[in-house]
């Protein structure tokens, strides 16, 4: 029996996807911090971690008629949303760096999580492997 | 799409930044430089910002946000210096060697506090991209080590 490594893995590999995509994001929202009428986008984490959950596990809503609606929440596919500002500035820009920047670091420290799960499945297969 | 597009972007961000403080040097360091007529006398120097779009860098790009023709965006450029058209200072200094004929000297329109906050602005934004630059790294090579324990 193969291992398939879809299986063995499981949402890590898709969670780690995601927070690439996500500090990409933010890094050019910080990057243009000072770029006058810039807006700050985002993804939503949650709705495409929901997508990939159905689509591991199989449960995913199947649209067999063109009348059929898409049931995912948007933002699902990883397209960017704007930020909603707390505070715009005079020129346009809604980056607001302090709040961004403690973003990319949870959003680092959520990949290294991340990373710990899918090296702990490493390990798991490895020992498996070797059947020790 | 990867972790090392980050690094372009907080590149560029660090460039755009270091370009600005740039700017701020060369208006404070000539704050005080007279001329005798409004032609020949400095201007406060302003660099303008504009994002890079990815779809303006590579147009058949595949993946991430590429089916709406937007990308995340790769980072921040400077679209030109723009010389500020701001009133320059007139002083009557007949003493002054530059002094033309009535007697009168032309500052440049650099203000000395505004140009103080934008150095600390650039400043902070500057670090702000080695922050961001620093994260990734370690994100990065945490990724070698996958498997390894």
């Amino acid at each position: 029996m193969a291992i398939s490594f879809d299986n063995a893995l499981g949402i890590h590999e898709h969670a780690l996807q995601a927070r690439v995509q996500r500090a990409e994001v933010l890094a050019n929202n910080l990057a243009n911090a000072d770029t006058p009428g810039y807006k700050a986008r985002d993804i939503d984490f949650q709705a495409m971690m929901q997508k990939a959950q159905n689509s591991v596990s199989g449960f995913n809503m199947s649209a067999t008629h063109s009348g059929h609606m898409d049931t995912s929440s948007p933002g699902a596919d990883g397209e960017l949303l704007y930020r909603t500002p707390n505070q715009p500035s005079i020129d346009g820009n809604t980056v607001e760096a302090q709040g961004e920047q403690t973003r990319f670091m949870r959003n680092a420290m959520d990949y290294q999580a991340s990373f710990e799960f899918l090296s702990s499945k490493f390990a798991g297969l490895k020992k498996a492997i070797k059947g020790e | 799409m990867s972790l090392g597009n980050i690094f372009d972007i907080a590149g560029s961000g660090m460039t755009a930044q270091s370009l600005r403080l740039n700017t701020t040097a060369s208006n404070i360091a000539n704050a005080e430089t007279a001329s005798s007529s409004t032609e020949d006398t400095y201007r406060a120097r302003k660099p303008v910002f504009a994002a890079i779009q990815q779809s303006m860098l590579n147009p058949d790009q595949q993946g991430f946000g590429a089916a709406k023709g937007e990308g995340p965006g790769a980072g921040v450029r400077v679209e030109g210096i723009v010389e500020s058209d701001a009133e320059l200072q007139m002083r009557y200094e007949p003493a002054h060697p530059a002094a033309n004929e009535d007697g009168y000297v032309y500052y440049p329109n650099v203000n000395v506090v505004e140009e103080m906050a934008d150095m600390m602005s650039s400043s902070r934004s500057f670090q702000m991209n080695v922050d961001i630059m620093n994260a990734t790294k370690s994100m990065m090579q945490r990724v070698l080590t996958l498997g390894q324990q």
